[in-house]
């Protein structure tokens, strides 16, 4: 300690406190405080871009969802719209089906009743003629082997009473 | 870095050997162990020219220095200038305005024209000694520093003016440093608000050291951060900012300890008066004793390869100055942290606030 103290060089003391104080005050004005403030601002600016970068990263999101969303839209509309054409479609097959359905079953039916009515007046017409011919045929034959007798008459008309030409 | 450092080792090395082995020839009268002890010595202290080597003439055994003589001050009666190349390493008598002045182990003595020097008792010197403000090795050294960071600090700060807020040149390397001080030291220790004021100071003090530091385990041979007045005069400006800056919080801490039983406040007022004194006592005791220690292991181990003088002694002492060397390097980085992280904490304390 003795000797510590002994060595103690005030001139170093002096030049060295001198030199350093003025280094601190010289550096403070032309160096760290420049220094300090320029590494600040490029921080803030650093900050200032990173936060309008997520900024702008947030308004795209906020637009492709946008987007995402007038796209479903557009798409559910689409759908609907083909669904509804399918279906006016199919509507109008069915109504056409049924349409000529009902028009074929009232061609059928009209064909069925005049073909029954032909059918009926064919019969009465082969009736009368059967009865006719019968007639004729039976006054021929009979002519032969009778005279025009009332029983006879009778007797056949009994006859084909008797006979039904129901089909 | 490393490398260039390593190589002014080995510039060193070269340097000393040629001194040493001179010695070892002419000087039969001084062992080596002396030689290397005294030179060690007279590394560490403090010295009024800068002298590089020395070499010894050959016929007549004298000492021959290579180096620049320094301005020497000296406030006795007014103020004496001369060149330090008049006093001669102590061997001539210098007459400046009727006063004689010769210089002894690194002093300045005022003598009379034979250059008488008496002795007491105890075989010290009782001449009366001027107030010796010379222009020393490191005085000159702090000032080299100083010019070398204005020039780098400067030129880093117009850096960004020039180029769009990015730094430029070599200043570029210690930009991350400054952010790191600021950081890393500052504002933990003193506060987002606050650390703003202490700023040039930390900033200073930490490339102050470590540039210092550097130098001296460059091949000049400086020792500027391990001699006492230079760390005091550091310290010294620390505790003036603690002190001068600190609020009513941190002398109520010291005076009258806030949160403990009433006796005991008394009690503990001294101790924290003692720690307002010893803890820039510690700063200065623990950067002057590193830096000197540092430099005594490497000379000492740099003295040893000349006392082996066989292939396996030297070499190994080789490679121990390598390994050395490279931690001293570590230590001058070191070393200058921790003063400015010491210092921070010491302001963080006198500017807290009474909540924290």
């Amino acid at each position: 300690m003795e000797k510590l103290i002994s060595e103690f060089s005030s001139g170093l003391f002096f030049w060295q406190t001198v030199i350093f104080v003025t280094l601190i005050f010289l550096l403070r004005k032309y160096a760290w405080k420049p220094i300090l403030d320029a590494v600040n601002e490029r921080e803030k600016s650093i900050r200032d871009s990173l936060n309008s970068a997520k900024e702008a990263k947030k308004e795209m999101e906020n637009l492709q969802a946008e987007n995402k969303k007038i796209l479903q839209e557009a798409r559910a509309e689409s759908d609907a719209m083909i669904n509804q054409a399918k279906q006016s479609g199919k509507d109008l097959v069915e109504e056409a089906k049924s349409d000529a359905r009902s028009e074929a079953e009232n061609i059928l039916a009209q064909a069925r009743t005049s073909i029954e009515n032909e059918k009926r007046s064919a019969l009465n017409e082969i009736k009368n003629q059967v009865a006719d011919l019968s007639i004729d045929i039976a006054s021929k034959v009979l002519e032969q082997e009778l005279d025009d007798n009332k029983n006879h008459q009778d007797y056949i008309d009994k006859l084909l009473k008797e006979k039904k030409f129901d089909k | 870095m490393m490398y260039t450092k390593s190589r002014s080792f080995f510039l060193l090395l070269i340097l000393l050997s040629a001194s040493f082995i001179h010695a070892k020839e002419e000087e039969k009268t001084q062992t080596i162990q002396e030689e290397i002890t005294e030179y060690i010595y007279h590394h560490v202290q403090d010295s009024h020219d800068f002298s590089l080597f020395s070499t010894k003439d050959e016929e007549t055994g004298k000492k021959k220095y290579y180096g620049f003589p320094l301005p020497v001050i000296l406030i006795d009666e007014g103020i004496k200038v001369f060149m330090s190349s008049k006093l001669d390493h102590g061997k001539k008598v210098v007459e400046s305005s009727g006063k004689f002045y010769k210089l002894d182990h690194g002093k300045i003595y005022e003598t009379n024209s034979e250059g008488y020097i008496s002795y007491s008792d105890d075989g010290k010197i009782t001449n009366a000694m001027p107030l010796d403000l010379s222009i020393t090795k490191s005085v000159f050294s702090i000032f080299l520093v100083s010019l070398l960071m204005f020039f780098l600090f400067t030129s880093l700060a117009k850096s960004y003016k020039e180029n769009n807020l990015i730094a430029k040149g070599a200043g570029r390397f210690f930009e991350p440093i400054v952010i790191l001080i600021r950081d890393e030291i500052a504002i933990p220790s003193i506060g987002e608000e606050k650390h703003k004021r202490y700023m040039a100071f930390l900033l200073t003090v930490f490339f102050f050291i470590w540039f210092l530091n550097l130098l001296g385990l460059s091949p000049l041979g400086v020792n500027v951060t391990g001699n006492i007045a230079v760390t005091f005069g550091l310290a010294l400006i620390t505790f003036l900012i603690t002190n001068l800056t600190a609020n009513k919080t941190y002398w109520k801490h010291i005076f009258w300890m806030p949160g403990v039983p009433v006796w005991l406040k008394p009690l503990l007022a001294p101790i924290e008066l003692l720690g307002v004194f010893i803890k820039p006592f510690s700063l200065m005791i623990r950067l002057y004793a590193n830096i000197l220690a540092g430099h005594i292991v490497l000379y000492s181990l740099i003295g040893l390869i000349f006392i082996f003088k066989n292939l396996v002694g030297s070499s190994l002492s080789l490679v121990l100055v390598f390994f050395i060397s490279m931690i001293e390097i570590l230590v001058a980085l070191l070393q200058a942290y921790i003063f400015t992280l010491l210092s921070a904490l010491y302001f963080g304390f006198a500017v807290q606030e009474e909540d924290h």
